[in-house]
């Protein structure tokens, strides 16, 4: 699956993967926000913002050209709406858009690609996002491969049966329906086993969320410093 | 539709995300104290079940074909305050780990699929839910929560000055109506399926008794709806009106300066004006949404 | 001797559906490891739920005395340990450590010294070099034992194993079988598997449609009933 890659690039060590969640999270954000708000055409501008992002992917030791691909995930949102714009006889701004949105995502894979997500949980804890949600996010996490591959074996049966569910006909919405529905069984009795699971292990309601450990200097340092280079480069 | 970064303009996410943060909040308190003591578990494998859901193809025209997007199912099973959290947190792992969706735009994104998709979802099934019309009901909350999600993604991008021409809004619309059908037809099969496997997972809508109070949601609905839709549409059709009049270059005017065509004229142009006319625009339909929020938190309580 | 376990004339059933355990008499001693054997659907997995109070039916549960009653749930579920048959429904938490340590902070250790109880049950499992894994990365017999680990962190009294060596295989199946004989605790072993059956216990008894039908000393109760794996072996090609 091709979310995998992107896990194992979070557990690598390197000085921006041994940074707190919550100095990695601002930093991104700062930089999403400097990017986003960056008028068109201003290419020197986003030149520099794409040093700033590929100063960050060699510190982490991360592929380069493997992190460039993720990041193509925004090119189909992009190439429609760029398409549109060029239509409408603005090529310089379709472009525009189009490396703003690639930069955006850029930056958010070098975020997934240096903090795995149970960290990223708690560094949004800190932040004030009600637990309930998180607890449910990383639950969410946890079972969304097993669940998926549930999903996948049904559709390889289905396909070897001679179908699968791009059936042309009536049969087809039907047996897919059935699938749905069958996953949707399976879910809800994992769900119970799970808290039956929880129960046994003198589970009371409370569900333990770890805190992140301290904010050190060299978090603070990250923080700071890739707030300024996206502010410098903004407002530049 | 999930919108990436670097599309929506400061005022648009921004306030989008005012309005979501509040009341996913909301929901996740309502959520953690209902009455099933397997919430936790239960809510989390539900959005790893719509992951799986979302790989099942069902066929739609020759060579393309759609997939649940489950809204409407979740709110008919788990109620729409669980089903608020489960699709947040569907977003949230969509933008985290997939780069399927901005982070800065996930308000926004929180916005039209999990609050309005969820709650329009939902109120069909409120609505006429019990009894005779139940089907019916299942299968026009999926039709309306993936419509209204998908409208009102296009509206916050026409906002932020997006350029769109008429035509392409139009096969855009076309589309996602094709895509509400069919989340409609789905929902209604599952709900259908679950019937037969375990009828006690389909929630009891719990209806206002008033038919006056029916109709009056029921067409404010529909009318918010079809008003959308005709609003991401329309201006489209003034401006190539403008343009065939030889009035401006309209197009060149909404790229440097999104949003004016709803600016407030007596304002100072610029940045100022845009988050002004932005967050008018984004208040008013939050307030709309509250507004059916605490209508429906209200019925509960009574 | 006062049996860790006892339960008299217990019978249960789901919702409105047929009666699964109609009358099970069972009792397990300190130090005693006896193997739970039958046919699938026999009700094996309802009755291990009943010995932690998961599940609730008519009759008697008594667990180190106390009957399975609300109040005594907590102190239960610290004595009883039951290592669930699918090992991804037991690990639920981000990380093998994480998860380890969910038993100790629910009993109300601060966090070192829960962080302490879960590495120790990890280090007993063989699990340390793997504590900051997630679950999803691990193979079937690393789950099984990260699973074991999260149980033994609350230092049960008593261990249940409801049928540990499915997916499981054989070097798998013996390296288990070595750590249980390694492990203290008086334990209820559910297993199809005979050869894993007599290697960690040495009394058997056997359900069959929700009641205990016959028991014995494992090895003997095993080949009495022929409850085994052996078929006759394949005849060479001619
Ligand atoms: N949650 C449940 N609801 C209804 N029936 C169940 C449930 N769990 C198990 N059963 C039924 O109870 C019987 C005993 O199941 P189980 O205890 O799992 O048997 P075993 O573990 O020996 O294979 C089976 O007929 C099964 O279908
Ligand atoms: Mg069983």
């Amino acid at each position: 699956m091709r979310h995998l890659v992107l896990e194992d690039w979070s557990r690598k060590e390197s000085w921006l993967h041994a940074r707190d969640p919550r100095a990695k999270l601002m930093a991104a954000v700062a930089l999403l926000l400097a990017i986003g708000t960056s008028p068109a055409g201003s290419p020197s501008r986003l030149a520099g913002y794409a040093l700033l992002l590929l100063a960050g992917v060699i510190i982490a030791d991360l592929p380069v050209r493997g992190v460039w691909l993720r990041a193509c995930v925004v090119l189909p949102f992009a190439g429609v709406f760029g398409v549109l714009a060029w239509l409408a006889g603005e090529p310089g701004r379709a472009a525009a858009v189009g490396v703003k949105s690639y930069l955006s995502a850029w930056t958010l894979v070098l975020l997934a690609a240096t903090t795995p997500l149970p960290a990223l949980l708690r560094g949004l804890a800190s932040f004030g996002v009600p637990r309930f949600l998180l607890i449910v996010i990383q639950l969410l996490y946890r079972y969304l491969f097993v669940i998926a591959e549930q999903a996948h074996h049904m559709r390889l049966a289905a396909a070897s049966r001679g179908g699968g569910f791009r059936l042309r006909s009536r049969q087809g919405w039907r047996a897919g329906a059935g699938a749905v529905a069958t996953l949707f069984a399976r879910s809800h009795a994992r769900a119970e086993a799970i808290h039956r699971a929880m129960l046994a292990r003198g589970y009371r309601g409370e569900f333990p969320l770890a805190s992140p450990p301290r904010f050190g200097l060299g978090d603070a340092l990250l923080s700071l410093w890739a707030s300024a280079a996206a502010a410098a480069l903004r407002l530049a | 539709m999930h919108i990436p970064d670097g599309f929506l303009t400061v005022p648009v996410w921004a306030g989008l995300a005012a309005v979501s943060v509040p009341l996913v909040g909301v929901a996740a308190r309502r959520a953690q104290g209902e009455a099933e003591e397997n919430r936790i578990p239960l809510l989390g494998v539900m959005g790893a079940f719509v992951f799986g859901a979302q790989m099942v193809n069902f066929p739609l025209a020759p060579g393309t074909s759609g997939h649940l997007f489950g809204g409407a199912l979740l709110a008919c099973t788990l109620g729409p305050a669980s089903a608020v959290v489960v699709m947040t947190a569907v977003l949230a792992i969509q933008a985290l780990v997939f780069q399927d969706g901005g982070v800065l735009a996930l308000g926004a994104n929180v916005f039209n699929m999990a609050l309005v998709g969820v709650v329009a979802g939902y109120l069909p099934y409120w609505l006429w839910g019990q009894g005779a019309g139940r089907d019916l009901a299942v299968a026009t909350g999926g039709f309306l929560s993936v419509m209204a999600s998908a409208t009102l993604a296009l509206t916050e991008l026409r906002l932020s000055g997006v350029v769109i021409p008429p035509a392409a809004l139009w096969l855009a619309l076309g589309v996602f109506a094709l895509n509400a059908v069919a989340e409609g037809l789905i929902t209604l099969l599952v709900v259908r399926s679950l019937d037969r496997l375990h009828p006690g997972w389909i929630r009891r809508a719990d209806a206002p008794r008033s038919a006056a109070v029916k109709t009056v949601l029921g067409a404010s609905v529909a009318l918010a709806v079809i008003g959308l839709a005709v609003a991401s549409a329309a201006p489209d059709g003034l401006d190539r009106l403008a343009e065939e009049l030889g009035i401006s270059d309209r197009s060149r005017i909404l790229w440097e300066t999104p949003l004016s065509d709803y600016q407030a004229r007596f304002l100072p142009p610029g940045w100022l004006q845009q988050a002004a006319a932005g967050l008018a625009g984004i208040s008013l339909a939050g307030a709309c949404v509250a507004a059916v929020a605490k209508l429906l938190s209200r019925r509960r309580s009574a | 001797m006062e049996p860790l376990i006892e339960v008299q004339g217990l019978h249960f059933r789901y919702d409105s559906g047929p009666e699964v355990l109609r009358g099970v008499n069972f009792r397990l001693f300190p130090g005693e490891s006896v193997a739970l054997l039958g046919p699938n659907g026999s009700g094996k997995t309802t009755f291990v739920l009943h010995l932690n109070g998961l599940l609730r039916g008519e009759g008697l549960v008594r667990v180190c005395g106390l009957p399975t009653r609300p109040e005594h749930l907590p102190s239960i579920r610290r004595k009883v340990g039951i290592l669930f048959q699918d090992p991804d429904e037991q690990l639920f938490m981000p990380t093998v450590l994480e998860d380890a340590a969910f038993g100790p902070l629910n009993l109300g250790l601060d966090p070192p010294r829960a962080l302490h109880a879960a590495q120790e049950a990890l280090a007993l499992t063989g699990m340390s070099a793997a504590w900051h894994k997630a679950p999803y990365h691990l193979s079937a017999g690393e789950k099984r034992r990260a699973a074991l680990a999260g149980v033994l962190a609350m230092r049960p009294e008593i261990l249940v194993l409801d049928e540990p060596t499915t997916y499981l295989d054989p070097p798998g199946r013996r390296e288990l079988a070595d750590l249980l004989r390694r492990l203290p605790q008086a334990k209820l072993v559910v297993t199809h598997d005979a050869t894993f059956a007599c290697a960690t216990t040495t009394r058997a008894v056997f359900f069959r449609e929700g009641r205990i039908e016959s028991e014995g000393p494992t090895a003997e109760l095993i080949r009495r009933l022929g409850w085994d794996e052996r078929l006759p072996p394949a005849e060479p090609a001619p």
